[in-house]
């Protein structure tokens, strides 16, 4: 039981995939402009997250170390098409919301990260915990930086969710300051770096006062993408 | 990277997962056994996908073209028009009533910001406007994506407009000084958006001269 409350701890804080790990930047800037389309990107990562590090963790034991990338690469690359078509095929309507973030998945290198660094040495258990909590961290980080997006850009919150969710989630959509003009900045690509830079900086802050016991004087490699 | 939660499983790596023979194998087995679920992927969903882009195609044309309008099907009663300033090839759609054109709609691509914007537009057999709606881009999402019916009614701002009654000047964006807004943070996309419009107007134009009159 403490392997998952350690996973949980990671992924949504400790080492989360984009405040910790510095991982799956691209698509983390590109589409958090707004709390929704936030929140679309991390259930669909979320999903494929899953799949991917399940399915991995399954044939671990018949992958060699020599040629593990490149088949790493085509499971996740098999695994996002699947999904894509699925979606497209069988949940049509949310796959007009989500089209876009679905193909964008592949960019998205927390995925291979996971794989790589996880699910290929660990039990399937674990590796399905492992998926969760950093699918749920990565989903959390969107929707924050969606949300301050959108309120300093547009002066909403969660606009447009009941095309993401349905029509039984319109009470998310709120009007946080009405009749608002709005600061362009934060809706444009420099925005979604500001934000990410504060919520870091502010995670690091958070970081320092906790007792130092946490961080094991670990040293956490960062690789962009 | 970080700290592994436990000791792998060491797992006894027998000699043969070295040899060159066994990287190939996995590496060519693991293409064959995708490719093999990709393959019975697309065949299980392009029935449905095909179905789901006609049914989409359908009512895209329902909110241009109401249904009354019709009796034929406009889908397969069409004819491919070109023009230089578009983006690939346009279709046109045809829709009668008991053999009488009532309206023509018209299918087309122009370039915006961040790719092809594909549009749909109806006009009385006159030319003028019933409406006008975007079917897919790759514009900003929450910038640019205003241009959809459901984030906005900026696309119902061209109901009505003909040649006739919009001149060439005003068909652009208010910044050219035309009659159309443009978005806060977003230009290119209406811009390419009232061009698209105009440019099918002259299309269907062109095309309506080189009809035989009857």
């Amino acid at each position: 039981m403490n392997h998952y409350r350690q996973i949980f701890r990671e992924g949504m804080w400790d080492n989360n995939v984009a405040m910790g790990q510095m991982l799956a930047l691209c698509p983390l800037l590109a589409v958090t402009t707004s709390a929704t389309n936030g929140l679309g990107m991390g259930i669909a990562s979320l999903a494929v997250l899953l799949l991917t590090n399940i399915m991995i963790s399954a044939v671990r034991g018949v992958i060699s170390p020599q040629v593990r990338i490149p088949v790493l690469i085509v499971l996740i690359a098999t695994v996002v098409t699947m999904v894509d078509m699925a979606i497209n095929a069988f949940l049509h309507d949310l796959y007009k919301v989500l089209g876009l973030f679905i193909a964008l998945i592949v960019t998205n290198c927390a995925i291979f990260g996971r794989a790589e660094s996880f699910a290929s040495k660990q039990p399937v258990a674990l590796a399905a915990a492992d998926a969760l909590s950093m699918g749920l961290g990565f989903t959390w980080v969107l929707v924050a930086v969606g949300a301050m997006r959108e309120i300093l850009g547009t002066g909403t919150l969660f606009a447009n969710a009941s095309l993401l969710l349905g029509s039984h989630f319109a009470w998310l959509e709120t009007e946080v300051i009405p009749h608002y003009s709005g600061i362009l900045l934060a809706i444009l690509p420099p925005g979604a770096f500001m934000a990410l830079g504060f919520l870091i900086v502010i995670k690091r802050m958070i970081d320092r006062r906790l007792p130092a016991s946490t961080n094991n004087g670990l040293v956490t490699i960062q690789s962009h993408c | 990277m970080e700290q592994p939660l436990e000791q792998p499983i060491k797992q006894p790596q027998p000699s043969w997962r070295d040899q060159p023979l066994y990287q190939a194998l996995l590496l060519g087995g693991a293409c064959a056994i995708v490719s093999l679920l990709l393959v019975v992927g697309n065949l299980g969903t392009q029935q449905s996908i095909a179905d789901h882009q006609i049914a989409d195609k359908l009512a895209m044309l329902a909110q241009v073209l109401p249904q009354s309008y019709y009796d034929n099907d406009p889908l397969s009663d069409t004819a491919q028009l070109s023009s230089p300033a578009l983006d690939g090839p346009a279709t046109l759609m045809l829709a009668r009533r008991n053999g009488e054109i009532t309206a023509l709609a018209l299918q087309l691509s122009i370039a915006g910001w961040g790719g092809i914007i594909d549009m749909i537009l109806a006009t009385t057999p006159e030319g003028e406007l019933l409406g006008v709606r975007i079917i897919s881009h790759k514009e900003t999402p929450g910038l640019a994506d205003k241009i959809e019916r459901p984030k906005s009614d900026w696309i119902t701002g061209f109901d009505g407009k003909s040649l006739a009654n919009t001149s060439e000047q005003q068909w652009a964006v208010q910044k050219d000084g035309g009659r159309f807004d443009q978005f806060t943070g977003a230009t290119i996309t209406p811009r390419a958006v009232v061009k698209g419009v105009h440019q099918g107007l002259l299309l269907l134009n062109q095309w309506r001269q080189q009809q035989p009159a009857s």
